[in-house]
């Protein structure tokens, strides 16, 4: 049974996840004043790329038609180590946190590589940039995961999420809230938000995730936007339940499921308010001002080990 | 039984290197000297799994074959055991590769037997380096492997740059040999009597000073094989040197038996040391690890950009084995154990991820003619094989699931976790920095590979060469066949892998066999439950998704045919290759964002028309980055070394009086010296 709901609220956070994307875009548009497409846009948006023909450079090798697969593939792996709602997960000893962010990194791989592959100059522009803001924000990453691991005395995410359940006065210490704002910094980047990426733009200069995958077109497009989405959920579920673990279902029951559903969309709603005001509020940073800001998540995240560490 | 693979090993090696020497030529003449060679490493093999798996070491001397120093004496203990098992590793697939490879010196036989032989050679002395059981063997053995693989390295010897490689890998093997025989003979207090096991017993009783001076000595002496920066130099200029199959040798195997010496007098001659010895091998590790991977970025000769990778890689693998001996210096038994079987698990993951990206590039340049990136694309239609299998050594090296180069940094990633349970606050602190250190390397290296893959394989073929470029033959394709299934298994299986690793380490200085602690069922455990994994189950999830999806869609029937058309060039019709970007372009972010290390240097020369400043005939554009090591540390160094020859040379007149006369004066300086002391 648990490894039934642990299947399953992967495969829901991957229906959920154009929602999840479609609210953030709406609330951004009733904060500006616009009216906006509704939240569920995205699932229009994705069935008509489904249904569209593919159309494929004729320069572009195997890989250039692989890697959306791979992209979403690994993205959906990944998805089934987190808790959504039910922890510990079943899927705890297949995969730890360190394995989660690892699997993330192998869909930005094939897909910087699907950038290089048609030889165009806006392709291997993305991938250049979208492999630069990835490894430098891989090192607060690691900082989050310790200062995480820390606490528990473990990176596997269903341990630390009970830890901090087990003990409430945590989640407020200054460790825990420095390594939220560090990881807060390093979700945005990740997941080609403001001000790192502009997920609305096409507009070539300033664009990252978007002039890599220029060429894609039709499904491998849907997979693409899909995965795309699926990351950012991922990336606001371990904020949400990382840092904020309560509601989470302990047990496969009923009411403490539909409880862990509702707290879980109480706090996406949240977040994703939270970005959508920050993306409203600031402007995107030239692309070398961005090691700044990650410099700047990176000393947050230091700051969360040194005082976790001393705090103990 | 162990004794005849020992038999089988050398008796290969020797019938590989008299046919070299004999001229064997042709076809046939090159596949018997690679079949040789795999046959002598199969036995090495062979016997170093059986002395992993038995655990019993095997002790044999032979002291009329060297008549000083208590004549040859081997010994194969767990440790050693498995480095002859890296060894046998990276040598099977090498000499395979070999065979055709060679094919290239056809024309030159003086070169095919001069590779032929030191080939042999090498891998003969370079397997017996960690049997060695005495200080004289050791010496000969490591001074043997240095020569031969010196010789390999100019096997080229025509060309400027192979010789000016040569220089300095002869200088910097030998500066390490130096520093290694004072560590060894301090070590053996002079008396003679250099057996190892009277060295332990020695060991014990030397005061504090005289074993730190040992371990920076031989720190020193074996990080200059192994590559840590600053002593690094040599590499990228020697590893590209070699022919192809060499370099994955000297780069995937002989590197590392500079770890099998840190870890053989650090932990087992000496017992362990104060916990600065492990943090100075961790922070060496950790600046070679970014150092490596950041002058890599930069490089866009491909076997050069491989060269700057294994400093990286020697880098974590010491960043594993310093905590290792830091948690050993604590008590912390089993976290050490995991420090260090990371550390060696990296060893073998390095010497079949970067043997498979050596031999890779060394089909590319067999194909295409040249290093040079920047001439490449393409490839991937062309040499399809190649392709694949580059790919593989690609995502094994940047740690991507699930390869093999994951398992072992996750591992040592758990180690320095792990390494907040050590009791003194300041060194515990420290590790949150390695950790990300280590990230940022494993980052670094994911977008240098995306920019050597993608560069070389993909987008369109940049020079004509590359546009004619062919698949490589099939011993050459079988031997990368071999490296990326090894990359998989060791990716997928590490719960067979690790009980090896961990009866290695187990002898080490009273470190515990964590076998049952660490490899559970499928998964891998960290000791103290810090974290479980299981690579196996995470490949299985990987490999039904990637094959659920297309099959879904075909299911729905949103599997259309991809229809070919042109890539959006802003309107233009017409693509050119000089529309992609370049590995240069593609550099360019992180060299901005590294300059404070790289201090790039930029020339831009533009000629205008005589008549008007507004037409602009040509534009060169230089950049590069300085090498400052070479600058700061060691052009100071040889300037000086240079004036000192310049004055010594007067001394020597060409007067054999004069030289009887500095005789005399020698010996009657040393009569008043001994007098007075």
């Amino acid at each position: 049974m648990e490894y039934v709901v642990g299947g399953l609220q992967a495969v829901l956070a991957l229906a959920l996840a154009p929602l999840v994307a479609g609210f953030v875009r709406w609330l951004k548009a009733r904060l500006q004043n616009r009216r906006g497409a509704p939240p569920w846009q995205p699932y229009f948006e994705l069935r008509k790329l489904f249904a569209k023909e593919v159309i494929v450079s004729g320069q572009a090798s195997w890989l250039f038609r692989c890697a959306p697969y791979v992209v979403f593939a690994s993205t959906l792996a990944a998805a089934f180590l987190v808790p959504f709602i039910l922890v510990p997960g079943p899927m705890d000893g297949v995969g730890d946190l360190l394995a989660l962010v690892y699997l993330l990194v192998l869909a930005t791989f094939f897909l910087a590589l699907a950038g290089l592959d048609p030889g165009t100059a806006f392709g291997g522009m993305g991938s250049s940039r979208e492999m630069t803001v990835a490894a430098i924000a891989e090192p607060t990453i690691a900082l989050a995961i310790f200062s995480l691991a820390l606490g528990a005395g473990s990176t596997n995410l269903g341990r630390i999420v009970t830890q901090a359940l087990g003990n409430p006065a945590a989640a407020i210490s200054p460790g825990h809230l420095l390594a939220f704002a560090a990881l807060l910094i390093v979700a945005l980047a990740e997941t080609g938000r403001l001000p790192v990426d502009n997920p609305a733009t096409h507009l070539e200069l300033t664009m990252i995730h978007e002039a890599m995958v220029l060429e894609y077109s039709g499904r491998y497009l849907a997979l693409i936007e899909w995965a795309a989405s699926l990351k950012l959920t991922i990336f606001l579920t371990l904020l949400a339940n990382l840092f904020a673990p309560w509601g989470l279902a302990t047990e496969v029951a009923p009411g403490a499921l539909a409880v862990a559903v509702v707290s879980l969309a109480l706090k996406l709603g949240l977040l994703g308010l939270v970005i959508a005001g920050l993306e409203t509020r600031v402007a995107k940073l030239r692309l070398f001002r961005v090691p700044e800001l990650l410099g700047v998540s990176f000393v947050l995240a230091l700051l969360a080990v040194t005082s976790s560490f001393l705090l103990r | 039984m162990t004794v005849s693979f020992l038999i089988a090993m050398a008796a290969s090696y020797g019938v590989g290197a008299l046919s070299a020497l004999a001229g064997a030529r042709g076809r046939f003449g090159r596949g018997l000297v690679a079949f040789a060679a795999a046959a002598g490493a199969a036995a090495g093999l062979a016997l170093g799994l059986t002395a992993l798996v038995s655990r019993a070491p095997l002790a044999l001397s032979l002291p009329g074959l060297l008549p000083v120093g208590g004549g040859l004496a081997l010994r194969v203990d767990p440790l050693g055991a498995f480095f002859l098992v890296v060894i046998g590793f990276g040598a099977i697939p090498a000499a395979i590769y070999g065979a055709s490879y060679s094919a290239a010196y056809e024309d030159r036989p003086a070169s095919l037997r001069l590779l032929g032989l030191m080939f042999h050679l090498f891998l003969l002395t370079m397997s017996l380096v960690p049997l060695a059981d005495n200080v004289l063997t050791f010496l000969v053995m490591w001074e043997g492997m240095s020569l031969t693989s010196y010789f390999l390295v100019m096997t080229d010897a025509g060309e400027e740059r192979a010789r000016n490689a040569g220089l300095w890998y002869a200088g910097m093997t030998h500066v390490g040999l130096l520093l290694l025989a004072s560590a060894l003979l301090l070590l053996s207090g002079g008396t003679g009597a250099g057996a190892f096991a009277d060295l332990r017993e020695r060991a014990a009783g030397l005061g504090p000073g005289i074993r730190d001076v040992v371990f920076i000595l031989a720190f020193l002496g074996f990080g200059s094989k192994a590559g840590i920066v600053p002593l690094h130099v040599w590499l990228p200029r020697a590893h590209p040197a070699a022919p192809s199959h060499v370099s994955a040798l000297m780069s995937g195997v002989m590197i590392k038996m500079g770890i099998y010496g840190i870890l053989r007098v650090a932990l087992d001659l000496m017992g362990g040391g104060p916990a600065w010895w492990g943090g100075l091998v961790l922070g060496v590790g950790v600046v070679s690890a970014l150092l490596g991977v950041l002058y890599a970025l930069m490089e866009h000769d491909l076997k050069r950009l491989l060269a700057f990778h294994s400093v990286e890689n020697v880098g974590i693998i010491l960043i594993g084995t310093g905590a290792g001996l830091m948690f050993h210096h604590y008590g912390l038994a089993s976290l050490a154990a995991l420090g260090l079987i990371g550390g060696l698990y990296h060893v073998l993951n390095h010497a079949s991820f970067k043997g498979l990206l050596f031999l890779g590039a060394g089909s590319v340049l067999h194909a295409a003619g040249t290093r040079d990136m920047e001439r490449m694309g393409g490839l991937i239609k062309r040499m399809p094989w190649t392709g694949a299998f580059f790919l593989v050594g690609a995502m094994a090296i940047s740690a991507l699931p699930p390869l093999n180069g994951f398992v072992s940094e996750w591992l040592v990633f758990q180690a320095l976790l792990g390494g907040v349970a050590v009791p003194v606050p300041e060194v515990a602190i420290v590790m949150p920095v390695a950790v990300a250190a280590l990230a940022l390397t494993s980052g670094l290296a994911a977008a240098c590979f995306v920019k050597a893959f993608g560069i070389a394989f993909l987008a369109l073929p940049r020079s004509p060469e590359a546009e004619r470029a062919h698949e490589s033959p099939f011993s050459m394709r079988l031997a990368m066949g071999l490296l990326a299934l090894a990359c998989v298994a060791l990716g997928v299986a590490p719960f067979a892998v690790v009980p090896l690793l961990s009866a290695a380490v187990a002898a080490l200085a009273g470190l515990p066999d964590t076998r049952a602690e660490l490899a559970a069922g499928l998964s891998l455990q960290a000791p103290a439950a810090f974290g479980r994994m299981s690579p196996a189950l995470m490949a299985l999830g990987l490999a039904l998704l990637v094959g659920a999806i297309p099959l879904a869609l075909r299911v729905l029937r949103l599997a259309s045919r991809p229809r070919p058309g042109d890539a959006w060039g802003c309107g233009r019709v017409g693509q050119t290759a000089r529309m992609e970007y370049t590995a240069t372009a593609f550099a360019e972010p992180l060299s901005r964002v590294f300059a404070e290390i790289y201090r790039p240097m930029r020339q831009l020369s533009v000629d205008f028309h005589p008549g008007s400043r507004y037409f602009v005939q040509s534009i060169e554009y230089r950049s590069g980055v300085t090498p400052w090591f070479e600058q700061f540390l060691y052009r100071p160094f040889l300037q000086s070394a240079t004036f000192v020859a310049e004055r010594v040379r007067r001394l020597q007149a060409g007067s054999l009086h004069l030289y009887l006369l500095y005789m005399a004066a020698v010996l009657a300086l040393l009569l008043i010296l001994a007098r007075w002391l």
